[in-house]
């Protein structure tokens, strides 16, 4: 099958700082070179796009040589940290900037949603702002007229249709803009982290109305979320962006654990000075990840007991208290606490010093993915929470080559929140 | 998919080319031009009481103050018509070049947030701007003529002409006119701004060196010239002409008028298109 989108080398300049007599030398030296006919000396200097770093250079590559192809029928999530370059991919591909350099070739109409209500003007009316919005997006009015109703029927707004939509409450804006723009039936729809906002009642049904558009329809979808868990619900193929360039172009799973486990693994934290978490009698002074052999790991297999270690200084006498820890997965589902079970024993006093205690994650319970430990020190009877440390550690645990919960002829990942080993039986009863 | 290998239907590219004017997407997206001037015109007047009627009550006033400190305590002359109409007709015409252009003159400024996220051809906000204003013009019109038939019907004595039909071509070369340096001075204005400011009192300077308070029959030998090379002033003159037949007409200075409209729309719609692509990374 032929790709219904063709992207080949787009790169995008941008440069950074304020317009001022710098830009009119620079302007004044790219024409002289146009003007000979040589190529743009400024395109030969520029660099990866970034944002942490700081660079000697004010001209950056926020994209560079992205090249890939998408297929008719395809949901193609696009994702990567904050500016990565996912907004100036879809902003190239919705026309709204042109490339410094590079072609993109494609079939149809495409219809981007940058944002949601976009062109709304408050005095007008939710059905006046039905045409306007439909027309800035492209559609003519014949066109609208002949889906008003079911753009109506979708915004679920129709007591306040003809209510100019200053008096709209914000959810009620977004779902009016989504409407019009889920009707727009173009061959490819671009849509940008239009499903932060709203409710979960939208949210579920804009993502159902974006497969049903592909299912039924077969259009095809370019997304950009933050929201893994919908892009994991919705794409089934993912691009990697990192820095202006791609890091990886698979499958949305794939793509989401690439991305998760990139460069955000914390094994070990140390805290010497004031800023600790804690209070003024407890300070949480290190914290770190060890396997049975009580050596530190900076990643751990789904069949091997970890060990979770955190190191306390107390720095005045504290009465009984204990400890427990909140584990996340990277979609941020809390996969399950735990609480030191010692007994409760009120008169206990601790002492000045430093402490340790460990905790550990027995093998084969945790999923191949991405987890996030938080810890917290707190007393019973009153309850109160010396401190809560959110995300003190983030770890990596990945499938092993042979594994006792899969069978060794399925390659693919499993399905689930936890890997636990289960005994499983089997006899001929007849 | 019964085409070949590598046919597409649309591809995108760094830059457009010099004279591309891509009519036929323009034409596509003609519903989004009444939309934008039916937007312009309802949002202008909405939560006023008045509403439309401040579309005459603005000439009106600006043609009393010009009456009392132009005709009455400066003196000057106005070619032996009512000092009110023939300040009148040259605010309305005058005004309606001016608002054109002034409008024009921003769009990139100002609309950098909706063209920041979506596309449809750039060209569509300049002209809904200049036909938004043609209505009010229309309006202002309609004024002017009522106050003239008055006038008229009170017994002065005006020599309305046949360079009457030539009106609609006095609207249209305003029109083209604004919406020409509009587009030329808000593409000029993406990058950098300094143009901005002088399109203010630009204006202002230009109104006195166009005859709209000053018939060009009065201006001292002198400064004719500065006069004449002004291309609104063919317009002007001939605008109060066709309906007083006191002005001076000459169809040397019309068709300068006129040649001048074209050429300048013509360049600043080039210009418009070709930095459309581009204007989001420096507005």
């Amino acid at each position: 099958m032929k790709p219904i989108i063709k992207v080949e080398n787009i790169s995008k300049q941008y440069r950074l700082g304020n317009i001022g007599l710098n830009t009119i030398r620079d302007d004044f030296q790219r024409w002289l070179y146009r003007i000979q006919g040589k190529e743009d000396p400024l395109l030969k200097i520029g660099e990866v796009n970034n944002r942490k770093l700081k660079g000697s250079s004010e001209y950056v590559w926020a994209l560079k040589d992205i090249t890939f192809e998408v297929m008719p029928g395809d949901i193609l999530g696009i994702i990567g940290e904050n500016g990565a370059g996912k907004s100036t991919l879809l902003k190239i591909l919705s026309k709204v900037t042109g490339p410094t350099t590079g072609r993109i070739d494609f079939n149809g109409r495409i219809s981007s949603l940058l944002e949601v209500g976009t062109g709304f003007h408050p005095d007008l009316t939710g059905r006046e702002n039905i045409f306007l919005n439909g027309a800035i997006l492209g559609l003519n009015k014949r066109e609208i007229r002949s889906r008003l109703d079911e753009i109506i029927d979708f915004s679920g707004c129709e007591r306040y249709i003809d209510t100019p939509v200053k008096r709209y409450s914000s959810g009620m804006i977004v779902r009016l803009g989504f409407a019009v723009a889920a009707h727009l039936e173009p061959e490819i729809l671009i849509v940008d982290e239009v499903l932060a906002v709203g409710d979960a009642e939208f949210q579920k049904k804009a993502v159902g109305k974006m497969q049903d558009v592909n299912v039924k329809e077969g259009r095809t979808v370019l997304v950009v979320s933050h929201n893994m868990t919908i892009m994991n619900e919705l794409c089934n193929r993912g691009i990697l962006l990192e820095n202006g360039i791609i890091k990886c172009d698979t499958t949305i799973n794939n793509a989401i654990f690439n991305h998760i486990t990139s460069n955000n693994a914390v094994t070990e934290k140390k805290w010497l000075n004031g800023n600790a978490p804690g209070n003024d009698k407890i300070k949480l002074r290190k914290a770190y990840i060890i396997n049975k052999e009580n050596k530190p790991i900076n990643h751990a297999y789904i069949n091997e007991e970890i060990g979770f270690c955190a190191e306390y200084e107390l720095l005045s006498e504290l009465s009984f208290f204990t400890h427990g820890i909140n584990v996340f997965n990277s979609m941020d589902i809390h996969l399950f606490s735990s609480h030191d079970n010692v007994e409760i024993e009120k008169d206990k006093k601790f002492k000045p010093g430093y402490y340790k205690t460990t905790v550990w994650i027995p093998a084969n319970l945790l999923q191949s993915d991405y987890i996030k430990i938080s810890f917290a020190c707190m007393k019973y009877n009153p309850f109160e929470q010396l401190f809560h440390e959110i995300n003190v550690l983030r770890l990596n645990v990945l499938e092993p080559e042979v594994s006792l919960t899969r069978n060794e002829s399925y390659k693919g990942k499993l399905p689930g929140l936890i890997r636990p080993c289960l005994k499983w039986e089997e006899r001929q009863l007849i | 998919m019964t085409s070949t290998n590598d046919t597409y239907s649309h591809s995108i590219t760094p830059h457009n080319s010099l004279f591309d004017f891509r009519l036929a997407e323009l034409w596509q997206y003609r519903d989004l031009v009444t939309l934008f001037v039916k937007r312009d015109f309802v949002a202008k007047y909405k939560q006023t009481v008045l509403g439309p009627v401040w579309f005459f009550i603005q000439p009106i006033f600006q043609s009393l103050v010009l009456t009392v400190a132009f005709g009455r305590m400066a003196g000057l002359p106005t070619d032996g018509i009512p000092p009110i109409l023939f300040y009148l007709a040259g605010i309305t015409a005058w005004n309606y070049f001016s608002n054109c252009l002034r409008a024009t003159s921003n769009t990139f400024a100002a609309n950098a947030h909706l063209f920041g996220k979506v596309y449809f051809p750039r060209v569509v906000t300049p002209i809904s701007v200049v036909l938004s204003n043609l209505i009010q013009f229309g309006i202002g019109l309609l004024l002017f003529l009522i106050i003239y038939l008055y006038y008229m019907l009170t017994g002065s004595h005006f020599h309305p002409n046949n360079t009457l039909f030539l009106l609609p071509v006095l609207i249209c070369s305003m029109g083209i006119m604004g919406l020409g340096l509009g587009m030329l001075i808000s593409s000029l204005t993406t990058r950098y701004r300094d143009l901005q400011y002088l399109v203010d009192f630009g204006m202002q300077l230009l109104m006195y060196a166009t005859p709209v308070i000053i018939p060009l029959s009065a201006i001292p030998v002198k400064y004719t010239p500065i006069m004449l090379i002004n291309p609104m002033t063919g317009i002007i003159e001939t605008f109060k002409y066709s309906f007083f037949g006191a002005s001076i007409f000459s169809w040397q200075l019309l068709s300068y008028s006129i040649g001048f409209s074209i050429s300048i729309f013509l360049i600043g719609f080039i210009i418009f298109n070709n930095t459309e692509k581009n204007f989001m990374d420096t507005v």
